[in-house]
């Protein structure tokens, strides 16, 4: 069965929205999206810097990714213009990995794939790592559930009740990470921030409770992953794309049901 | 140690600015103790410093070991792409029963509105659902960060005979901020006046005594409230270091 191409990219995505369901539901909260742009992005500058050192492609995302998300967490806890900080980090760290990737001309002709994504193309193995990173990310959500939710209501609440607010923003910083690793083969590192923000804003119309609004996201996020491959093949678009393009639908449904 | 959570001589700085200096503070079983300051003299963080939540740059504080303290904040923005029902608030960080859920409701007169979605609430039922959140902590020490802010002075008594219940019915003792300088919860044990250090220490005289207070008040406060009247007993020297302290913090509209 996994010999299919097809069924392999239908299984990646919706393996992908079983954390970018419940994560996107955070960068809703928080207003993190331009913070997962940032993110994102960097993973360009990741296959870069994978390709210098002869790293796999998803350990040099992770790192960088990792390494962008702890600096921008870092410089929003010391009160940096966050907007002007980040649209400058997410921007050059594009810019950069563009750059860089141009100096291996095998990737040059493949740069799209990691812009867009590439999910007709997932290996076994990588389906295989696209299910491990988003399973990891789930349990160390579902794990900080309860602690999450009290931070992100109120950082005073979570203190009194004995939390730690700043643990819990380390804990979303690299589920963040590891979602950009496992994210650039599907959607690529120009969409992945979409992934996270639009399923979860789709759901956030017909949910009552932050679990359900979660819950939603990665049904609708599923939803999308499999239409928008539906559509890549019917129309021969770029898949990572059409993803975004079928969860945007999904969010004006939602948007409409809300309405009526 | 009789008293329940204690300051000891603390300060408190962000940065150059010292926010707190040498303030010494105690709460004993059951004792209600209102704080009242001008804006900016540091009550929120005294409150905070105590809570743990502001780190002490000098002196201690002492908390009874286990202390339970519950914590109602000065307010509490849910962004509006948070769908979250009371009921699932009040579960948060500790899950709790739907009985105790109900029960927390109930005592602070919010029955039936556990499905409710916080968003939807108004400013007094938000203080209210705070402090049924609060009061499932079970707490030895309730604490209140000027809870009546945006209430009017009818919701602003039901609020204080909410709290004068509490301790009655759960024997909690409370700390409570007010920004108002005068009029304070009548069933306050204590008054402490904070403008970066603490100015002085009263009781409230009761208002439902003087008839002509209880003109100024209405009738819909039910001697909830009470007047504060400030006794600065002590000069700042100059050479104490705190002379740049101005102490014209609202006495003249008296």
């Amino acid at each position: 069965m996994l010999d299919d191409f097809l069924v392999r990219a239908g299984l990646a995505a919706v393996g992908l929205s079983l954390a970018t369901g419940p994560l996107g539901a955070f960068v809703v909260w928080r207003r993190m999206a331009y913070f997962g742009d940032a993110t994102a992005h960097a993973a360009v500058l990741g296959v870069a810097l994978a390709l210098a050192i002869d790293l796999p492609i998803g350990l040099g995302t992770l790192v960088v990714a990792l390494a962008m998300a702890v600096t921008v967490a870092g410089l929003s806890a010391r009160g940096w213009a966050m907007d002007t900080t980040l649209g400058v980090l997410a921007h050059s760290a594009l810019a950069f990995g563009l750059v860089a990737v141009s100096f291996f001309p095998t990737v040059r002709t493949d740069l799209s794939a990691y812009l867009f994504g590439d999910i007709l193309a997932v290996s076994k193995a990588e389906l295989g790592l696209v299910w491990l990173g988003s399973l990891a990310v789930l349990a160390l959500l579902v794990w900080r559930w309860s602690a999450l939710l009290t931070s992100t209501l109120s950082e005073d609440l979570a203190h009194a009740a004995g939390l730690r607010p700043d643990r819990e923003r380390l804990v979303l910083v690299v589920a963040l990470a590891l979602v950009v690793a496992v994210a650039l083969k599907i959607v690529g590192a120009l969409l992945i921030a979409a992934m996270l923000i639009i399923p979860a804003a789709a759901a956030r119309s017909l949910a009552r409770t932050p679990e359900a609004m979660a819950g939603l996201a990665v049904l609708i996020g599923a939803i999308a992953g499999l239409g928008g491959l539906g559509l890549s093949l019917w129309q021969d678009t770029p898949t990572g794309p059409s993803i975004v393009v079928m969860a945007t639908g999904l969010f004006a449904v939602g948007a409409l049901v809300r309405r009526a | 140690m009789s008293s329940l959570i204690a300051a000891d001589r603390i300060c408190v700085r962000f940065g150059e600015d010292e926010v707190l200096h040498d303030v010494s503070l105690q709460i004993s079983p059951g004792e209600i103790v209102t704080i009242l300051g001008p804006n900016g003299s540091g009550k929120s963080t005294l409150l905070r410093a105590l809570l743990g939540i502001v780190p002490v740059a000098e002196g201690r504080i002492l908390r009874q070991a286990g202390l339970r303290v519950g914590y109602v904040p000065q307010r509490l923005t849910i962004d509006r792409t948070m769908p979250i029902t009371v009921r699932r608030f009040l579960s948060l960080p500790v899950r709790v029963t739907d009985a105790e859920a109900d029960a927390a409701l109930v005592r602070v007169g919010m029955a039936g509105h556990g499905q409710d979605q916080m968003i939807a609430l108004s400013g007094g039922q938000l203080q209210r659902v705070l402090l049924a959140r609060a009061l499932l902590g079970k707490p030895q020490v309730l604490m209140l960060d000027e809870p009546t802010q945006g209430l009017d002075q009818p919701g602003e008594a039901a609020f204080y005979r909410l709290i004068e219940q509490v301790r009655r019915e759960t024997g909690a003792a409370v700390l409570m901020v007010s920004h108002d300088l005068h009029v304070v919860m009548a069933a306050s044990d204590r008054v402490i006046c904070l403008n970066g250090h603490i100015c002085c220490e009263g009781t409230p005289r009761v208002v439902s005594t003087a008839p002509e207070y209880r003109a100024l008040f209405g009738l819909g406060t039910q001697g909830a409230l009470a007047l504060y009247r400030h006794e600065h007993d002590h000069e700042h020297r100059p050479e104490d270091g705190h002379h740049h302290h101005p102490h014209d913090h609202g006495h003249h509209h008296a």
